[in-house]
């Protein structure tokens, strides 16, 4: 079983959803970001964080995965000063919904004095309603970034137990483990990490508090970068456990601090679930069959290029 | 003696505490109380939020006692199937309240609009229970028009809002779209009394769209054809209980039954084996929706 803790699936088919359900993804996070283009106001947002805990949780149901999110500002969108205050505003109505399970992402882009302030602000949100925080390092400047999103993290007295900090690579990690924080790492080709370097990291480092994503979303990037890496850890040597942690275990840990996601909800859904929200299907219109059950592990040869650069 | 007939907002809070720990009871009714007097909305959305880390998404249960009273507190209310979670969130929605009607409308609409999926169904579930019915159409047709197969079944199952409220052709879609979906007809309320001759015709154009598509037809959508057949919808009748499987069969005898002039009956005493199962009770539309 695999949990791929950073997908944009609004961006995404339904032929990724059956490629990564019969790969064995079981759970996916949706974090909150912007959507390759900026929002012009807050109306988009609103309905932007429905649909992703609305319509895309139930679509994802309909393939055997079962979908979460996170809620929150995005740096590069904080620079809207007016849209940034209306969804401060906004943001509080979502941070309780089912399925949420962290504020994020959140972050800089560009270290702006806006995108510092919306920041902080939520990090405030966050701690006042004991969510994890998603925080998004960023690709420009990335290892300042990423120690000033730790340090006011901590100003802010969150526990580092509570705050992700993903997108990391071979310049940042030992930082953010030092710190005691969460170390994930994007598997997205040619901007953030390859996978042959993430088995490098694991044997290194080792599988405490290190997990991978895909971030897969309307890029070029690959929604099945989590089963891919694991079938490369297990060709380079590593241990089953430790691939369980990176792959699974770890980022199930890390969002699990919500109380918003735990393993009963694949493995043993409540009654009410199954019979709405994780087995219909209208999305399979008439006539096909809903896939539920993921495969204990990807069938390696099914995934075709293992090696993302 | 009897006890006084109780609100269906004072039965919900009654399941909800006898199926909550104490503390979990607690909250609840601390809630309520907070609600009543002067709700600010970060109040609302806290207690809607935590509705489910506090209480939990078990079913209800009812016991047949309970289902009785629902429906003798609102009549053809049933909330056989709603959780607690759901019962919560409607006991919140109604304690905030005002006596402005505009207030209430315009509260809600803000709730539906920042939904989540949970938060949906048991919103729209609730349709049949808010003050000015005729008010909150539009919402349930946007509810009806959904593409969450829940979400649709929440305004159009066990439901008795559409019955009472929506005009012929949000009804007539309705009933469509349930088959489109692939979404049973039996739990819509109403279903026989509200058949009509456009809803009719739809419904035989549908048959035919998929059977020019070699698509299987739902043996239900027969039950609102039977009532208001024309001539060409029994010649459509005579078809399937020429060519059909069995549950389409039977279903073509249970409309045959319900057509009531000398053409239909001709056509269902042809098939004398049916005639005499649907005479005796034995074929029910009940069944061929649990196919």
């Amino acid at each position: 079983m695999f949990l791929d803790s950073h997908t944009h699936m609004v961006s995404r088919t339904t032929d990724d959803y059956e490629r990564m359900a019969s790969a064995g993804v079981v759970a996916c996070i949706e974090p909150a970001f912007w959507l390759g283009q900026p929002r012009t106001n807050v109306g988009s947002y609103i309905d932007y964080l429905s649909l992703i805990c609305g319509f895309e949780r139930f679509r994802a149901g309909q393939f055997g995965l079962r979908h979460y999110c996170t809620v929150g500002l995005n740096p590069k969108e904080a620079n809207n000063e007016e849209l940034a205050e209306a969804v401060l505003e906004i943001l509080p109505r979502y941070a309780l919904k089912e399925g949420v399970v962290a504020i994020g992402e959140l972050g800089y882009d560009e270290q702006t004095a806006l995108e510092d302030k919306y920041f902080r602000a939520q990090l405030e949100l966050a701690k006042e309603l004991a969510l994890p925080v998603m925080i998004h390092t960023p690709h420009r400047d990335k290892r300042q970034g990423t120690l000033r999103s730790m340090a006011v993290a901590l100003e802010h007295k969150l526990d580092p137990s509570f705050v992700v900090i993903d997108h990391n690579n071979e310049e940042t990690v030992r930082e953010v483990l030092d710190r005691g924080f969460w170390a994930a790492f994007s598997i997205y080709p040619f901007t953030k990490m390859g996978n042959e370097r993430m088995v490098e990291i694991v044997r290194a480092y080792g599988a405490e508090r290190i997990f991978c994503d895909s971030a897969c979303d309307w890029g070029v990037s690959d929604p099945l970068a989590v089963p891919k890496t694991a079938e490369l850890m297990r060709r380079g040597g590593i241990s089953e456990d430790a691939i369980e942690k990176v792959t699974y275990l770890n980022p199930l840990a890390a969002y699990g601090k919500s109380g918003q996601i735990k393993e009963d909800d694949w493995l043993n859904p409540p009654p009410i679930d199954q019979r709405t929200l994780y087995m219909g299907n209208s999305v399979l219109r008439g006539g096909q069959t809903p896939k539920v059950g993921a495969a204990a592990r990807a069938d390696s040869a099914a995934l075709g290029d293992l090696k993302i650069v | 003696m009897t006890s006084p007939k109780r609100t269906p907002q004072e039965l919900l809070g009654s399941w909800v505490v006898a199926r909550s720990s104490a503390a979990a009871a607690d909250w609840f009714l601390g809630q309520i109380e907070r609600l009543k007097s002067s709700p600010s909305e970060k109040d609302i959305y806290l207690a809607l939020g935590y509705a489910t880390r506090k209480l939990g998404k078990s079913d209800l249960e009812l016991k047949a006692e309970e289902r009785a009273a629902a429906a003798a507190a609102r009549p053809y209310w049933d909330p056989s199937d709603w959780s607690v979670d759901q019962a919560a969130r409607i006991v919140f929605v109604l304690a905030g309240q005002t006596r402005d009607a505009k207030a209430f409308k315009t509260r809600l609409e803000t709730l539906f609009n920042t939904a989540d999926v949970w938060e949906l169904i048991a919103f729209y579930r609730g349709l049949p229970l808010y003050p000015n019915a005729a008010e909150h159409v539009a919402r349930a047709r946007e509810g009806t028009r959904s593409a969450m197969q829940p979400i649709f079944e929440a305004v159009a199952h066990r439901n008795p809002f559409p019955m009472e409220q929506f005009d012929e052709n949000a009804w007539n879609h309705m009933v469509l779209k349930a088959l489109f979906i692939g979404s049973k007809l039996a739990p819509i309320l109403g279903l026989d009394e509200r058949a009509n001759p456009r809803l009719m015709r739809m419904l035989c154009d549908y048959a035919h769209e998929r059977w020019a598509a070699q698509r299987p037809v739902s043996p239900e959508l027969w039950r609102c054809v039977g009532p208001h057949a024309d001539a060409a919808a029994l010649e459509d009748l005579g078809r399937v209980l020429a060519t059909g499987e069995k549950l389409e069969r039977q279903a073509a005898a249970l409309a045959l039954a319900a057509t009531r002039n000398p053409e239909a009956e001709r056509r269902l005493r042809a098939v004398p084996d049916l005639e005499d199962a649907v005479r005796a009770g034995t074929i029910r539309w009940i069944d061929i929706a649990r196919g």
